[in-house]
């Protein structure tokens, strides 16, 4: 068995309070014996390394920001599990829009450090041409990008083709408009939309216990909607339960809703100062649920890793975070004169007086 | 002779016809025709596919319609009311107006938000608003205004036809006014960036649109009977904004009376004011009026006819900017 071939969910392995989980926080794998442990072995080899990378990745940019390079970062540490494991088990022309924070996603499908750096060293207001990633930009404003993943799927609908949406968002955006009336739209048309919340626990300081009374997940009955709740920081089992509910949508099933349980490692942001609303007891408690470090022991105790394999992925992650730093050190400050011509199809006559003004003013310091 | 609504109704249509990537969504917009009526008997002709009954979410209505605009669709969206765009607002402002400039002139956004605009009808409150300041305040956005039914017809093509969100509003009191609409081989209609002169005078120019242009109009008849020569513009586009049209009437004037419906406080009379005096100072004779709201909610319906401006306050302002 290959989790990619998992189309049901109801025989999945669940904890004691229904949240689908495959390996336990000390890496011990819960599924049974027909499993094709090859198989198994290659995939979570596959998803070890995409995670690895992006915590390397994650790790580089938080020191860019430190050091003065970047204006602003949002660490994905913690969540890898959650965003490898479910890019990984969707279609390469599956389109996806995310939120902020799904840098190891994106890295995934191929985006460049450089277009993921731009935004946060204040050189671009977005990162990337979504097209040949099938990969949208980053949306700020917190659960926007639900109605455009569900209006895509109106597109792809009517376009008889068989993509699915994935949409991710998190806890705190769960409590936004939009995201209500995005679930609602999906479900009364039934587009191919998976909506991906990565619940890691905090919306900056206010606890997901404050956004939402029932877990996120269960919302999806009062929509229409197919949902599940996953271990997040289980690489093994977001990648199946993702698996399961793609298919399902990509069969005509109808919209579905994954609840991946995760944790922020880090602050809401480099700005933020997670210390002044959380404890250090919670913070090791996750340390302990890390999804790196579970794969790792799960590798070790199935014999999936040796020495070679884990020596590979961290030259090959000590690469990236050179070039990392290399592409965000190059990323130069666009010219203001320039975003006159992108903000209609044509350059208005008001609009070219005040380019022109304000070169000429600009250009009267000059010699 | 159409209707305003009539020609817009056809409009529509001509838009899906030459365009199959053109889909309507909006609340009501389809069995029943909405609540005007405008896209009456669209979804028959085009099935459900192409003319969308939405759920009853204006924020849900253009965000989508931004999703089906990357994906390749151009659809147009009817807002209910005016005063029912206020929960689309952060998915106007924020994300279709933004997302050329984001993405760094890359990705165009061909979406069209419909809005039946003003008052003058006798509506309850929430149903007589004049909002195009807030989007004309917006970088990205073309703010547009219909007055008459030839332009309905031509505009509604015109901002379906081309790369930009469009606000398009469509003044309520006029739409079941009648109009000649010019026929398919007359030659290319007016840009849709450009403003109208509608009536030529010498004295005094009147800039203004959609439902306040036939006020105008009326109000420079009765002041030509007093021997006073009233230009009337219609701005049509109020941004961008037809500067040039603006400032080449004002010289030939010295005089110049902004009319809308929305508060003058803050309301985009004020924008014309400033472009006109830095533009036409030397050419003006009197400093320049604004008639329109007060800055109050809209009133109810039975007090309505005190707060919109109609031909006498017009025609004040006309004596007051020739007393000098």
């Amino acid at each position: 068995m290959s989790t990619s071939t998992i189309t049901s969910t109801a025989d999945l392995p669940r904890t004691s309070d229904g949240c689908i989980q495959f390996v336990t926080p000390d890496g011990q794998l819960r599924t049974d014996a027909s499993v094709d442990h090859d198989a198994l072995g290659r995939l979570i080899r596959d998803l070890y390394r995409g995670m690895r990378l992006a915590r390397r990745f994650d790790d580089e940019a938080f020191a860019l920001q430190r050091q003065g390079e970047l204006g602003l970062w949002l660490q994905c540490r913690g969540q890898e599990a959650a965003q490898v494991g479910s890019i990984a088990a969707v279609r390469a022309d599956d389109f996806v829009f995310p939120s902020y924070r799904e840098h190891a996603a994106a890295l995934w499908r191929g985006i460049r450090p450089a277009d993921l750096l731009r935004q946060w060293r204040g050189v671009a207001n977005s990162g990337w041409d979504p097209e040949p990633y099938s990969f949208h930009i980053y949306t700020l404003v917190l659960a926007a990008q639900l109605l455009h993943a569900t209006g895509y799927a109106l597109g792809v609908q009517r376009d008889g083709s068989d993509t699915v949406v994935v949409t991710y968002f998190g806890d705190g955006a769960a409590s936004e408009g939009d995201a209500s009336e995005a679930m609602n739209i999906a479900a009364t048309n039934q587009a191919p939309v998976v909506f991906f919340c990565q619940n890691n626990h905090w919306a900056i300081s206010t606890p997901s216990s404050s956004q939402s009374r029932t877990p996120i997940h269960r919302r999806a009955a009062g929509f229409g909607l197919r949902s599940e709740q996953v271990d997040g920081n289980d690489v093994l089992a977001v990648h199946a339960v993702t698996s399961a509910l793609t298919e399902h949508v990509r069969s005509g099933g109808g919209p579905a809703l994954i609840e991946a349980i995760t944790y922020r490692m880090g602050g809401h942001s480099t700005s933020d100062d997670p210390t002044r609303y959380r404890t250090d007891s919670e913070l090791e408690a996750w340390r302990a649920k890390d999804p790196v470090t579970r794969v790792e022991a799960l590798m070790h105790a199935q014999g999936w890793s040796d020495d070679a394999f884990l020596d590979e992925v961290q030259a090959e992650a000590d690469e990236l975070a050179a070039r990392t730093r290399r592409e965000c050190l190059a990323l130069q400050a666009p010219d203001l004169a320039d975003a006159f011509a992108t903000v209609l199809a044509d350059v208005p006559q008001l609009l070219q007086e005040e380019r022109d003004a304000f070169v000429a003013y600009r250009d009267s310091f000059l010699d | 002779m159409l209707t305003l609504c009539q020609a817009l109704n056809r409009g529509l249509r001509r838009a899906m016809e030459d365009d199959d990537k053109v889909v309507l969504l909006g609340e009501d917009v389809g069995r029943l025709g909405g609540v005007f009526r405008v896209t009456d008997g669209l979804q028959k002709d085009f099935g459900e596919a192409r003319v969308m009954d939405s759920t009853l979410a204006e924020s849900g209505i253009v965000g989508t319609a931004i999703g089906l605009a990357l994906r390749g669709y151009r659809p147009v969206c009817e807002i209910q009311f005016d005063g029912f765009v206020y929960p689309a607002f952060n998915q106007i402002v924020s994300q279709l107006a933004k997302m050329r400039a984001r993405t760094n002139g890359r990705t165009s956004l061909p979406v069209v938000v419909r809005i039946p605009v003003g008052g003058g009808i006798g509506a309850v409150e929430h149903h007589s608003e004049s909002n195009e300041a807030y989007f004309a305040h917006t970088a990205g956005l073309r703010v547009v205004y219909c007055a008459s039914a030839d332009d309905a017809h031509w505009m509604i093509r015109q901002a379906i036809a081309g790369d930009d969100p469009v606000i398009f509003y469509e003044p309520k009191r006029r739409y079941w006014v009648k109009g000649e609409v010019t026929p398919e081989d007359a030659g290319p209609p007016l840009p849709l960036d450009r403003a109208r002169v509608v009536r030529r005078g010498s004295d005094v120019t009147l800039l203004t649109y959609g439902g306040m242009v036939a006020t105008c109009v009326a109000a420079a008849e009765t002041a030509a009977q007093e021997g006073r020569d009233v230009e009337v513009i219609d701005l049509r586009s109020i941004s961008p904004l037809d500067v040039r049209t603006v400032e080449e009437s004002v010289r030939r004037t010295g005089r110049a009376v902004v009319v809308h419906e929305a508060p003058t406080f803050a309301g985009f009379g004020a924008e014309i004011a400033a472009q006109v005096m830095t533009r036409c100072f030397y050419s003006l004779e009197a400093p320049v009026e604004r008639v329109g709201g007060f800055n109050l909610p809209y009133p109810p319906a039975k007090v309505e006819e005190e707060y919109l401006p109609d031909l006498d306050r017009v025609l004040d302002a006309v004596d007051r900017v020739l007393a000098g």
